[in-house]
């Protein structure tokens, strides 16, 4: 079935939209990412232009986080009080990410340094996460799991204050610079930055991985509400009849990526996003050191 | 004053009398997109005029050009630098067209001289040159290139060598594919009547292509009331997350 998208203007098959819809959804309800990562390569790879496929993509993922959120919130695994220091963290992240940006264009090379912060990031993230996964399955194999209770530096700054949901009692200081410095990396990236915030929070905040799945989709509705708002406001390349084939598909899967996420182990669900992380990873690595078959490329020049 | 209007008046009387050697028309001279558009068919035809002044058995020719609304673009050329490929060198071309087909009634390079593209500006890599670009051809070249190229492979240009029927030294007929990604505007087309490689005499017409429906009210909502438009956008989005979630809640 083809469809006309009016922004776009492409014709494409709807139910191949529904279908990536639906994967990207799935993976968000599991995992707590976004899936910016994920479904922007597949909407170039239909042919979608660049520009409305990364303003479309942030418009879709409000829609998966709202419905991952709602799942997550019946079944109290959002830390609404975490998530809201996140937040304000993040939102004056994306102030200095926007100024950033423009710095790094008006340098020429944005997108290099975009597609480098990528494999940078991701390939972190990943490597990390999937080693300490695979440490913590050995572990629980082995032996009953002990209550981890860190106790360091963090722990002794000031402003203290308890998420009950998380169960913590910790300083707002080290939440806030987390959520700030994805708010600069998602504005630099254009991505919700689901796929850093949730290692941080399990890692440097220490919150169980079940509360940071919801926490995390929360505050990236508000990333992606905005990003999407904002692009449609300067740049006109929000794509309504896109992004609502994309959303059908994507809040039906973030309702089953939540069922799929609440029957399995945290460190499987670890292990997974490491591995998805690393998979993405890899590809945009070899998109860097690979010849390209076309070495030239088209940009529109907007007005 | 009077004997310049004569002498204009003398050069405008044989290309107004040659104007007449060809007539032709379109299928359709508005195309709407629909939500369900995927791509559309134009014909062309016409009538050849076989005037008495040339030979009954002197071959004509025609060239058939359709050509989409004209954009600046910028193409980049990617290197490798320290193991990585990386944008090093970029061109801007001033306009170049979003569609381009030209259908001939033999190859190309058989019925059309060098210095008639030139003036008359058939090939894509005329039109894209004549954007804004005329002076430094050398390093242009291989940018131009480059954008027929990708253009041709993701079916926007095409050339459609020897699809134009001629019947009877008359009766001309040919058809284009218009692309499912095609955008809105006026589509020229132009038909080259051609003898021995020159153009005697060439016509224009246009085909308007608009967004109807709820594909205009789409669009409209998108380019005047933009800020309305994305938190639209938004609360679409909020609601859809919010009924899929209510959907499955009462379910499970």
């Amino acid at each position: 079935m083809q469809i006309y998208l009016p922004i776009a203007e492409i014709s494409v098959n709807a139910i191949l939209l529904l279908g990536i819809g639906g994967l990207v959804g799935v993976l968000s309800g599991m995992f707590g990412v976004g899936g910016g990562f994920l479904i922007t390569p597949l909407l170039f790879f239909v042919g979608i232009p660049p520009a409305v496929a990364v303003a479309t993509s942030a418009n879709q993922i409000v829609a998966s986080s709202v419905s991952g959120v709602l799942a997550h919130l019946r079944r109290r695994t959002v830390d609404l009080k975490m998530g809201t220091v996140l937040l304000c963290g993040g939102l004056v992240g994306a102030a200095i990410g926007v100024w950033l940006f423009n710095i790094l264009r008006n340098a020429g090379q944005v997108d290099l340094m975009v597609r480098l912060c990528y494999v940078v990031f991701l390939g972190a993230v990943g490597a990390l996460m999937f080693v300490e996964s695979l440490r913590a399955m050995v572990r629980n194999r082995r032996a009953p799991p002990k209550p981890r209770r860190q106790r360091g530096w963090v722990h002794a700054l000031p402003f203290k204050m308890r998420f009950r949901v998380s169960g913590l009692y910790i300083s707002v200081i080290p939440p806030a610079i987390v959520g700030l410095a994805v708010g600069i990396l998602s504005a630099v990236m254009g991505v919700g930055g689901g796929f850093v915030m949730v290692p941080a929070m399990i890692y440097l905040l220490g919150m169980p991985t079940k509360v940071v799945i919801g926490t995390s989709l929360f505050q990236i509705i508000f990333v992606t509400g905005f990003t999407t708002i904002l692009h449609a406001a300067t740049n006109r390349t929000v794509d309504i009849a896109l992004a609502l084939l994309l959303l059908i598909g994507g809040v039906i899967g973030a309702q089953f990526g939540t069922r799929i996420g609440a029957k399995m182990k945290a460190e499987q669900l670890r292990v997974l996003l490491a591995l998805l992380v690393l998979s993405v990873c890899i590809k945009l690595a070899l998109d860097l050191l690979i010849r390209p078959d076309e070495l030239f490329s088209l940009q529109p020049v907007l007005l | 004053m009077s004997r310049l209007a004569l002498l204009l008046l003398s050069l405008l009387l044989p290309s107004l009398a040659a104007a007449q050697d060809i007539v032709a028309d379109l299928s359709q001279n508005r195309v709407s997109i629909t939500t369900s558009f995927d791509g559309s068919e134009l014909l062309v035809f016409g009538a050849i005029r076989r005037g008495g002044a040339e030979r009954e058995d002197e071959d004509v020719d025609v060239i058939v050009t359709l050509e989409g609304p004209q954009h600046p673009v910028t193409v980049r050329e990617a290197e490798r630098r320290a193991g990585i490929w990386v944008n090093t060198e970029s061109f801007d071309i001033a306009a170049a067209p979003a569609v381009y087909r030209i259908a001939t009634s033999h190859p190309l390079d058989d019925i059309l001289s060098d210095g008639s593209d030139l003036v008359h500006r058939v090939t894509v890599e005329r039109v894209i040159r004549t954007g804004g670009i005329p002076d430094h051809f050398e390093q242009s070249g291989e940018f131009i290139d480059a954008l027929v190229r990708i253009r041709e492979a993701s079916g926007l240009y095409a050339m459609q060598e020897g699809t134009v029927q001629i019947a009877e030294q008359s009766l001309f007929r040919t058809t284009f594919e218009l692309p499912s990604s095609i955008e809105e505007g006026n589509y020229r087309v132009r038909i080259f009547l051609l003898r021995e490689g020159r153009v005697v005499t060439q016509l224009e017409r246009l085909v308007g292509v608009r967004k109807v429906g709820i594909e205009r009210f789409v669009y409209n909502l998108s380019q005047e009331q933009p800020l309305v438009y994305g938190i639209l956008a938004v609360v679409i989005a909020v609601i859809a997350g919010w009924a899929a979630s209510a959907a499955f809640g009462r379910r499970g």
